[in-house]
């Protein structure tokens, strides 16, 4: 319980984040759009992470630092993965994921 | 309803609709649009949460630096008007069954779990300079060593992006 707001709310509102990243990396055919869900997927883990930290363990900062960690490490795959994507269409002039049978070149 | 609960209502009503519409949107660059509102909301609830800095952190590294890149590469990628074509149902059923599975499963499992209601007594102190001390000290609790592997783990990444984005010769 934080100031009225309990625990579980953060952690279902982290869950259903995540399963909807999840659908999106299912269902979706466009590289980025599937980069899209991967950042929704990370996001909602580290709601997970805070909230767990604040309600359960008010004296420790473990979770937020996990948190920044994992921040950190998105930025660094989003980055790689833009790059990888660009190269992509560089090549193929195309960014669907179904075309793409061969990464080596 | 106290402020707190009607602030975190807002927000993840907000994150739970427009991470909804980020993966359903046909049209690429609202999608990274409602994924800016999603990253915005979160970093509201760290706000509500009182930790200002992975707030900032969030705002500033999330919704500012990969939102952007993400636009970017959209930019370069595909055309702006140019609409996505619709899933097939073939597709979109088992994607469906297994989120939507997988989603209730996990909160069953949170609602039935019995957590701690005691609070443990004290609160952390989120001020910068205690963050700065432990993210540089080597003793317990501190993350000198992640801190460090993260560097070169960004410097990695850096040096990739730059070598498979380049132009080549041929």
């Amino acid at each position: 319980m934080f100031e009225g707001v309990p625990l579980t709310w953060f952690l279902i509102t982290g869950t259903i984040m995540f399963f909807v990243g999840i659908y999106g990396f299912l269902v979706r055919k466009n590289l980025i759009t599937i980069l899209m869900s991967t950042e929704l997927i990370l996001n909602s883990v580290n709601i997970n992470f805070v909230a767990f930290n604040k309600i359960l363990y008010p004296d420790h900062l473990e979770g937020m630092f996990f948190s920044l960690f994992i921040i950190a490490v998105a930025a660094a795959e989003a980055s790689v993965a833009i790059a990888i994507i660009i190269n992509i269409y560089r090549r193929l002039v195309d960014i669907n994921v179904e075309k793409m049978n061969e990464m080596k070149y | 309803m106290t402020p707190n609960q009607l602030m975190f209502a807002i927000f993840s009503a907000v994150i739970i609709i427009f991470s909804i519409l980020t993966v359903t949107s046909r049209r690429i660059l609202r999608a990274a649009t409602f994924l800016l509102f999603v990253l915005v909301a979160t970093g509201g609830l760290y706000f509500l949460l009182r930790f200002n800095y992975l707030a900032a952190i969030q705002l500033t590294l999330y919704a500012g630096g990969i939102v952007v890149m993400i636009i970017f590469s959209i930019l370069l990628t595909s055309h702006i008007a140019e609409k996505l074509e619709a899933p097939d149902l073939k597709k979109i059923i088992p994607a469906l069954f297994a989120a939507a599975g997988g989603a209730l499963i996990t909160i069953a499992t949170i609602l039935q779990h019995k957590f701690p209601v005691e609070v443990i007594a004290g609160s952390n102190r989120t001020d910068i300079r205690e963050i700065a001390k432990s993210l540089i000290s080597t003793e317990k609790f501190g993350y000198a060593l992640p801190f460090e592997v993260i560097s070169i783990l960004l410097l990695a990444a850096m040096v990739g992006a730059i070598i498979l984005a380049k132009k080549r010769k041929d």
